[in-house]
């Protein structure tokens, strides 16, 4: 979750998980919340290092859901969802994209803080900052 | 007989006086003198006024007397006068001060006064002379004055008569005060005026009465022009002395050296002589009335602390090192304060409470006293006039009906407060009809001995300091400037006076359009999927 500069290529280190739905019913859920959008009001974030961050953030996870199953942590910042960008979505539009009908896996990429500190200090000091 | 009066009252005293032996005759022959003030004849003792302030040094120096008390006949003198009305050494000083000043001041208040007339005279009637000295001298070769020429004539006498009543209400005015310096800017107005109207004369002297110059028409404009321009130094000199100082400009702090009272007052660009006539006019009018009696306990304070201590010099008097010797001898001194364990805060502490409480119930047992007494009276109303006609007073009778009274409670109540010496006994039968006719409450009558007013409401003898000396570093008729500092210093206390600038403010303009008062709703939504 570093700084993005609006209209700079953002990098990040991400991580893949992939979640199946399960079915309740009629819906097919995933077991967790999301917050956010660029419809939203970033300053109330509570996960997120930069208040401007217009991103989509899992809020909650339902515990025994699939989510929790995936090992998706609260306050992850959803990147990409089934290979369509979510750094610039609408709070709606987001929701919409995790909860197709038609689709039964949804593979996210999601970067979080600790990922990143993982990657330096496995690479002992040598990672490349942008 | 009389040492012998003198013996029973002193004895009374003398276990309990803790200040100079001089204060506890005076309060006790106060006393006397008040409650039986019929019979005294054979008291020959002195009445003082007002109690000067307790000197420090005299303080510690009778300490030692105290604990001869059982010699007081021979060590004491009674002082015993002829009359019953003496006076101190101050009343005297003061009473010299006040001649020679008033003396001097009148001088220079009639030279001025004379100079101001003469010059106004010449002002006056020069146009005027200007008009009629062609017709004296030259009134044959004189051209006829036509309707224009007599136009102009009603001009002169109107703009004349105008400048005049101008010049009166501006200037001939009693004055407020006596300053110490010329007032720079009159003298210089006086000087433009004597120059001005010097140069007008030459002119018509050089260029008419030389030439005898035929147009009369030329000279009464000439004479026109010249009240003209005397109505535009008129309106010079209003802005220069009433004008000006309006608009504030330094924000002055007053404080009052004995007990601290402070206040503050704006004030526009004045010289420090006008400025301090500004805020003693403001002192008698906002300050609360300088009441010594309260801080004789801060003054036994600190002699006690002085007392404390004593520091000897074993070496002798050694010359050599006497600089060194007194620093090291201050610094010792308060080295040794310092390590003193001192209590006297606890005694104050205490001593404040108590007073407190007393003041309080003092004050509680007056306004029942003071409710009780005015229930007796009544206003007469018209039919009970036709009634009962007996018995019936104006207000100073029912005032005097009515105080005794409450006459014991209100003189406990001062005394506590050491307020006693502000009030006489006439001057509260006074007020106590004043309300009366007003018909004011108890509670209005009160008002006036519950809390200190301003000096003016006082008596007299209490604007005690009638002659101020302003002491100042800078020059008083240089202007007021930011951080200028001066006293204002009179027998009892001085008034200490800092000026601050009124800061220059830069204001600038923000225009908001009506329409651009718009409003979005902050989302945070959370959904679940």
């Amino acid at each position: 979750m570093s700084n993005f500069m609006p209209g700079q290529p953002l990098v990040a280190v991400v991580q893949r998980i992939e979640i199946k739905k399960l079915r309740q019913g009629e819906n097919l859920i995933l077991g967790f919340s999301i917050g956010g959008g660029i419809d939203q009001d970033p300053g109330q974030n509570p996960f997120s290092d930069d208040k401007a961050d217009k991103g989509i953030y899992v809020t909650r996870i339902t515990p025994g859901g699939p989510a929790d199953a995936a090992n998706l942590r609260m306050g992850d910042k959803i990147m990409q969802v089934n290979g369509y960008d979510m750094t610039m979505m609408t709070h709606d539009q987001a929701r919409k994209r995790l909860t197709q009908k038609k689709e039964d896996v949804v593979r996210l990429l999601v970067t979080r803080k600790s990922l990143e500190e993982a990657v330096k200090t496995s690479m002992g000091g040598c990672y490349p900052r942008q | 007989m009389d040492t012998e009066s003198t013996y029973s009252g002193y004895s009374y005293y003398s276990g309990r006086s803790r200040g100079s032996h001089r204060h506890g005759e005076r309060s006790r022959d106060r006393d006397r003198h008040k409650s039986r003030n019929k019979d005294s004849r054979s008291e020959k003792s002195v009445t003082i006024n007002t109690p000067p302030a307790e000197p420090l040094l005299g303080d510690s120096s009778v300490r030692g007397e105290q604990v001869q008390d059982d010699n007081w006949g021979e060590t004491t003198t009674a002082v015993t006068g002829t009359s019953e009305h003496s006076l101190s050494q101050e009343d005297i000083v003061r009473i010299t001060k006040d001649l020679e000043d008033s003396v001097g001041l009148d001088c220079r208040r009639y030279f001025t006064l004379t100079l101001a007339v003469i010059l106004g005279l010449l002002v006056f009637l020069t146009p005027l002379a200007f008009l009629v000295l062609p017709y004296i001298l030259w009134p044959e070769k004189l051209q006829t004055c036509g309707t224009a020429c007599e136009g102009l004539f009603i001009s002169v006498a109107f703009k004349l008569l105008i400048l005049l009543l101008a010049v009166w209400a501006l200037f001939f005015r009693s004055p407020r005060a006596g300053l110490p310096r010329v007032f720079v800017f009159r003298a210089l107005l006086a000087v433009l005026v004597l120059l001005f109207v010097m140069s007008y004369w030459l002119f018509y002297g050089v260029r008419i009465l030389d030439t005898q110059d035929e147009n009369y028409q030329g000279i009464v404009q000439y004479a026109v022009s010249l009240v003209d321009a005397l109505l535009f130094i008129h309106y010079l000199a209003i802005v220069l002395l009433e004008l000006r100082q309006l608009q504030p400009c330094f924000s002055v702090s007053v404080m009052r050296s004995t007990d601290g009272e402070k206040r503050h007052y704006n004030l526009g660009q004045l010289s420090i002589q006008r400025a301090a006539l500004a805020i003693l006019e403001h002192y008698y009018c906002d300050f609360p009335v300088h009441n010594p009696a309260l801080l004789s306990a801060s003054k036994s304070r600190a002699a006690k602390h002085l007392a404390g201590l004593k520091v000897y010099n074993v070496d002798g008097p050694g010359n050599n090192a006497a600089a060194g010797m007194a620093h090291s001898q201050s610094r010792a001194m308060i080295a040794a304060a310092a390590r003193r364990r001192d209590t006297s805060h606890n005694e104050l502490y205490y001593e404040e409470a108590e007073h407190e409480r007393r003041v309080r119930k003092r004050k509680a047992r007056l306004v029942v006293a003071v409710e009780e007494a005015f229930t007796h009276i009544k206003r007469m109303q018209e039919e009970d006039q036709k009634k009962t006609p007996g018995d019936v007073m104006d207000p100073r009778e029912a005032a005097q009906a009515i105080f005794p009274s409450m006459a014991r409670a209100l003189q406990k109540y001062l005394r506590t407060t050491k307020q006693q010496h502000c009030h006489s006994m006439e001057s509260i039968q006074q007020h106590l009809a004043f309300c009366i006719t007003n018909n004011m409450t108890p509670k209005a009558f009160l008002e006036s001995y519950l809390s200190a007013g301003p000096t003016l409401q006082y008596s007299r003898n209490h604007w005690l300091a009638r002659q101020w000396t302003l002491i100042s570093e800078a020059s008083v008729t240089s202007g007021l400037s930011d951080g200028s500092i001066f006293q204002l210093k009179c027998v009892d206390f001085s008034l200490v006076v800092t000026t601050k600038k009124i800061p220059y403010i830069q204001m600038s303009e923000e225009y908001i359009d009506p329409k651009s008062h718009k409003f979005v709703l902050r989302l945070q939504s959370e959904t679940s999927v």
